[in-house]
């Protein structure tokens, strides 16, 4: 028998298996692409403009130029990821044809539908999204999501919204393993997520797709803390590439990822790094500036 | 018996699982550790290199000699089993591009051989280990693109060989500890262990008319 099935959802969320225990950077070109593979990255985002510059910028965020997609692929053998508006099926469909390894449907692009993400089904590319809670989370993978990750609130270089999103998606899953049968539907009602994803978690008390974290980190600390947490891998946007020294910083970051639960390790990648990002206090922005609030 | 599962990244938890289902289910008493560390290889009975990106397994590996510590596992007679990014690490070449490799399996491997992700497949194949055949899974997957005559094929896709075998290491380029099936994993802890069967032409194919006592048939 040689029947061969693509696109399941096994296969999607196998890529993300593999991913785990590493480090996701953001790129903007092949130059940075080579550097980020160089450091031990286990695949990289391309887009056209960090989310630092994109809030620095402002105005509307779209897919990046599928020709500078390409050049990426073209210089890394690991996977390449890319990003596509929340909601915007066309923009997932074109980096479909483009022959991307992941699709983000982010928020830190500027969202094409208020009402509706992707229906990620729909897609042999596996996706990820992002999320605050659990029930976010259960909503995502309810469409299809093959990996999750926190949002964060990404750009700022603060990773004190991730450790809240991570937080409470790793709370919520404890809280529902402790519920009865009966209260299981109620909980579903309240978290407006599918019943059946709310009995998985239940059972197993943990997502039924890899669970990374995003939107914040800048440093191997920030690494380790989100790993801790109960991330199973670290998505950095801005932080390497906004940093002083960049190539360093992400060869810190992935020993940061594997010897998170060293603090010795931690400690010895952490030396002479040279200068973080710039940082954003996240209470200083306006509501409209959050990036974390888009999508539901 | 100790096992380990390489853990500086990858699908590392998956195979941890994958070992103790089998050892539960064989009833064999198996210790499975998470080795990070170089040092963390002594008192081990066998080693999973699991999936993950080949190029951060051997960035990460520049840290320790990693690679000396883990010919001396194999020389002092530990078992390997290799899925998918462990499977390049094992083969003698590398290409797509060239890396370096520890040349335990006298194979030369193709990375990303089926292309991207969206080229990522599901299927069944014909295994020659107990139970046959068993459902793959292949998510941007190396191929093997040439094997010497030590190395013996265990499991075929569209007559590739994906499962081989040379002595106590096993390479497979789809991931069994993804499917729920642990038949594979099980079968390496008869390696480990030393009681699986070999055939007696490989036996005498691999070393001469005297096979090792680890190889004589059963």
């Amino acid at each position: 028998m040689n029947n061969e099935n693509k696109g399941t959802l096994r296969l999607k969320t196998g890529l993300a298996e593999m991913l785990k225990g590493g480090v996701i950077m953001d790129v903007t070109n092949d130059d940075q692409a080579r550097i980020a593979q160089d450091a031990g990255a286990t695949a990289v985002m391309a887009l056209e403009r960090v989310p630092a510059d994109i809030r620095k910028d402002g105005g509307v965020a779209r897919m990046s130029d599928p020709d500078m997609i390409e050049r990426i692929k073209k210089a890394v053998s690991i996977p390449v990821m890319a990003k596509c508006r929340i909601g915007h099926f066309a923009e997932a469909q074109v980096l479909e044809a483009l022959g991307v390894d992941y699709i983000d449907e982010s928020e830190v692009l500027t969202p094409a539908d208020e009402a509706f993400h992707l229906d990620k089904f729909a897609f042999t590319v596996p996706v990820v999204c992002g999320c605050r809670d659990l029930g976010e989370a259960l909503r995502r993978i309810g469409e299809g999501a093959a990996m999750i990750r926190t949002k964060g609130e990404a750009g700022t270089g603060n990773i004190v919204e991730a450790v809240r999103h991570m937080r409470t998606v790793m709370s919520g899953m404890r809280r529902l393993t402790q519920l009865g049968q009966e209260e299981l539907m109620t909980e579903a009602k309240n978290l407006g997520a599918p019943i059946e994803l709310v009995r998985m978690v239940a059972e197993t008390g943990e997502l039924p797709v890899p669970n990374f974290a995003a939107g914040g980190i800048a440093t191997p600390a920030d690494a380790s803390l989100m790993m801790q947490l109960g991330a199973q891998a670290v998505f950095v946007g801005s932080g390497i590439f906004k940093s002083e020294d960049p190539q360093k910083r992400a060869h810190a970051i992935v020993r940061a990822v594997t010897h998170y639960k060293d603090p010795m390790v931690v400690l010895e990648v952490s030396r002479g790094l040279g200068t973080a990002m710039d940082g954003i206090e996240t209470s200083s922005l306006l509501p409209e500036e959050l990036m974390q609030t888009r999508g539901w | 018996m100790k096992i380990g599962v390489l853990a500086l990244q990858g699908d590392f938890a998956a195979h941890a699982t994958a070992l103790q289902q089998a050892a539960w289910g064989n009833a064999i008493p198996v210790e499975v550790v998470e080795v990070r560390r170089a040092a963390e290889l002594s008192g081990l009975d066998g080693l999973v290199l699991p999936g993950g990106e080949s190029t951060t397994l051997l960035n990460l590996m520049q840290d320790e000699p990693w690679f000396d510590r883990l010919q001396e596992f194999h020389g002092s007679g530990g078992a390997i089993l290799g899925t998918c990014a462990g499977a390049i690490l094992l083969s003698r070449e590398v290409l797509n591009p060239e890396q370096p490799s520890l040349g335990l399996i006298d194979a030369t491997i193709e990375r990303n051989g089926f292309g991207r992700q969206v080229d990522s497949f599901e299927t069944e194949l014909a295994v020659d280990i107990p139970g046959g055949r068993m459902a793959a899974v292949f998510i941007r997957a190396p191929r093997f693109r040439r094997l010497s005559g030590k190395v013996e094929v265990l499991g075929s896709w569209q007559g590739e060989p994906v499962l081989v075998r040379e002595g106590r290491v096993i390479a497979c380029t789809f991931h069994p500890e993804l499917t729920g099936d642990v038949r594979l994993h099980a079968f390496f802890l008869s390696v480990v262990q030393g009681t699986d069967r070999v055939s007696l032409k490989r036996a005498f194919d691999t070393r001469g008319a005297v096979a090792s006592r680890e190889e004589r048939w059963r």
